[in-house]
């Protein structure tokens, strides 16, 4: 089959949208980004993809929007709580033995890993000596991940969550309930630093201890995959540890051979050290 | 037209709609069988150890970029929908729920009859919801063949019926009968 107008629409959007305003969606796996144009130019009312490109070349207050469409903003406090518990009873043991950490949560959203990981730092008696580092690209997820406020009716999956990642003590120690909102304390953000970053076009962190990237990998083509997990290998510590999402893999990166499998039912990997 | 890849979704009483036709594809179907049943979200896949067992082609749970291989059957994992890039590999995603599914059988179903157009065949079976409706209309106008279950014979009807409405050109049938069509759309 030949290429469809649409998807010629779509590649050309993308390359004006990359062009323009430097974001870069053209690896990113191309039947999710598909289906989320297409609802952005239904829910917008534009014929054709087209017409939504000349609209974000023309209008830069338009920009901002497509990105809620472009990335996607699903996520949860301690989300597969397997993973946060292995992070707690097998990366934790290690970690302790630095006198400074530095840990980069790449791929922030609203903050619910940042604030599960500080959570889980606090717990375990590593908050004051650790930094953490909170990336997106997407403004409104960085607000949100800084403001770290969620509507109540999430919290009881975060709880429960929370309980089955092994957590101590209970997860309302953590914030204060105000009216349907529930406000996280700001001392788990004092020592994180909020910041834009794209995975897919800017260069590596320094020396990270623990890299936890969740369903970001996802999103991207194997090609795109390849980089990141390359940007990953050069920003870790030796020895540091990367954790992706459960149905993500470094297998068929070029750079594997950079890690070792530390925790692999929960996608924990290994800096090697040479 | 020569079929290319098959896809099936199914919800309420879904298990039992499968054992029907899945275990029936003799070894060496052409075409890759791609499945969502909407299942709660839970890290282990039984389903794929399940149909493992009963099944003469491979049974796995779909990886993320992997490419199709004809003859094998793979199911969405929970919490992830299941997407089908053009170039003929699975893609999943944690992409907001869709009909409050996800896996969602629309998401499925929409980004195969844009890879495979006429080659795909899409069924729906059994369930309590409507989703597959939208997903089954454009495998429809893609030019896929389209099979319902007979919400008679289904244990849940709404699915298949929300399906027909919105498709009318799809073929209604029992449960062994759409075993036999997909067989018979393998080249002999
Ligand atoms: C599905 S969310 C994952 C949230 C969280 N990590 C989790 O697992 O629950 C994906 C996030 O990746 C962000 N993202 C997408 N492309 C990115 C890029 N090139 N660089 C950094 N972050 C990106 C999106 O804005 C979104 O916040």
């Amino acid at each position: 089959m030949g290429e469809s107008i649409e998807d010629i629409e779509i590649q050309l959007l993308l390359d004006a949208v990359y062009r323009h305003y430097h974001y870069d969606f053209r690896h990113y796996a191309r039947a999710s980004i598909k289906r989320r144009l297409l609802q952005a130019r239904t829910q917008w009312g534009y014929d054709s993809i087209s017409e939504m490109q000349s609209a974000v070349l023309h209008d830069e207050t338009i920009l901002p929007r497509l990105l809620n469409f472009l990335t996607v903003q699903v996520s949860e406090m301690f989300r597969d709580p397997s993973y946060f518990q292995a992070l707690r009873e097998k990366v934790v043991p290690h970690l302790r033995t630095y006198p400074s950490l530095k840990v980069w949560v790449a791929g922030c959203s609203h903050g619910e890993e940042l604030y599960s990981l500080a959570i889980l730092f606090a717990e375990e008696g590593l908050a004051e000596r650790t930094i953490f580092y909170a990336t997106d690209i997407n403004p409104n997820a960085l607000k949100a991940a800084q403001a770290g406020v969620y509507p109540l009716d999430r919290i009881r999956l975060f709880t429960e969550n929370h309980r089955l990642s092994g957590g101590h003590g209970s997860l309302s120690d953590h914030y204060t309930a105000n009216y349907d909102r529930a406000v996280f304390d700001k001392s788990l953000r004092e020592r994180t630093v909020f910041s834009d970053h794209s995975l897919v076009t800017d260069a590596a962190f320094g020396e990270m201890h623990l890299i936890s990237c969740r369903n970001v990998l996802i999103y991207f083509d194997r090609e795109l995959q390849d980089r990141v997990v390359g940007l990953f290998g050069e920003s870790l510590a030796r020895g540091g540890f990367l954790g992706i999402g459960s149905k993500e893999s470094l297998r068929f990166s070029a750079h594997a051979d950079l890690f070792s499998e530390f925790v692999r039912e929960e996608k924990i990997y290994r800096r090697r050290s040479r | 037209m020569s079929l290319r890849a098959v896809v099936i979704g199914a919800s309420a009483g879904g298990v039992q709609a499968l054992s029907q036709i899945l275990p029936g594809l003799p070894a060496g179907f052409p075409a890759p069988v791609m499945v969502v049943v909407h299942i709660p979200p839970r890290k282990d896949n039984a389903l794929v150890e399940l149909f493992a067992r009963k099944c003469r082609l491979e049974v796995k749970e779909a990886e993320d970029k992997e490419p199709l291989v004809p003859g094998t059957i793979y199911f969405a994992p929970p919490d992830y929908h299941l997407l089908v890039e053009t170039a003929g590999s699975l893609a999943l995603s944690s992409d907001e729920t869709v009909n409050h599914s996800r896996p969602a059988i629309d998401v499925l179903f929409e980004t195969a009859a844009d890879a495979f157009g006429n080659a795909l065949a899409a069924v729906v079976l059994t369930g309590a919801n409507q989703d597959g409706a939208r997903g089954l209309r454009a495998v429809c106008e893609a030019g896929g063949s389209a099979f319902v279950q007979d919400p008679a014979t289904a244990e849940v009807g709404t699915m298949p019926e929300a399906a027909l409405a919105a498709c009318p050109a799809a073929r209604m049938m029992a449960l062994d009968e759409i075993g036999c069509a997909l067989q018979a759309m393998m080249p002999r």
